[in-house]
């Protein structure tokens, strides 16, 4: 018997079969998912957006008009019109989550999750209403 | 078992509440300034403009909100990448490009924010 008996040093790992880089078209839910996902390159994209907005405002009268002539450039109007279909994708799945992330009691009774989708959509509605009133005249 | 401390936790709240902030603010502000006026509705005045963004309030909203933006969408970026093109073997590159222009867009909401006459 010179055969010694051998032992694999390390763990042999497990059976992991190579899934596709494209795995997420392969099913209408995680096309969403990944789409949900993506909605935060629009994000980041619109704090640039943001960002330039507040440089110009602060360069000047002559700047501001630049940059408000450089918004109008069609590219720069579909890039934001497609930036905001993803944010308001985003908006509404995030507010249909909420009833998921805060569960919230009064009087001893758990608040029903509509309730509190509703709750957020309403603050949707109040904060653009703000926000527009702010921008548009309500200032003096 | 040794109880391991990593910044998680902190990322994910600022993700969430990066999350909120895009929800509530950003579509108006998209609506308004991507498309209302450049198609025509007429935008508000550079005095107008200066006043609302130069409001001590707005500086902090603003340089608040984007940081938060930022953190909320490094943090999605972060997991699409490892999820969707499976690279979670890259973790250290990917942490080191969305933080580092997480930091780069932060610096700049700063200095932008503090310039505005």
């Amino acid at each position: 018997m010179s055969e010694r008996p051998t032992y694999t040093p390390f763990h042999p790992g497990w059976y992991r079969p190579r899934i596709s880089t494209w795995w997420w078209l392969r099913r209408r839910s995680s096309l969403v998912f990944i789409l949900r996902e993506v909605s935060s390159i629009f994000v980041a994209w619109f704090v640039v957006f943001f960002l330039l907005l507040v440089a110009a405002v602060g360069r000047g009268e002559a700047a501001y008009q630049e940059f408000m002539g450089w918004a109008a450039t069609p590219g720069i109007v579909l890039v934001n019109l497609v930036s905001l279909l993803f944010v308001v994708f985003h908006a509404v799945t995030w507010f249909n989550l909420a009833p998921q992330a805060m569960v919230v009691h009064m009087r001893g009774k758990r608040v029903p999750g509509k309730l509190i989708a509703a709750s957020n959509y309403g603050l949707w509605v109040v904060t653009s209403l703000l926000v527009a009133w702010i921008v548009l005249a309500g200032w003096t | 078992m040794a109880k391991r401390v990593t910044l998680e936790p902190l990322l994910w709240l600022l993700f969430s509440a990066g999350g909120v902030v895009a929800a509530l603010v950003i579509p108006v502000l998209l609506a308004l300034f991507g498309l209302a006026f450049p198609l025509g509705l007429s935008p508000p005045s550079h005095e107008h403009m200066l006043a609302v963004l130069g409001h001590p309030l707005s500086r902090v909203t603003i340089f608040v909100s984007c940081t938060l933006l930022l953190f909320h969408a490094a943090h999605r970026v972060r997991f699409t990448l490892y999820d969707a093109l499976q690279i979670k073997h890259m973790q250290e590159l990917v942490v080191l490009l969305v933080y580092g222009a997480v930091l780069v867009g932060t610096a700049a909401a700063a200095y932008l924010v503090l310039q505005l006459p």
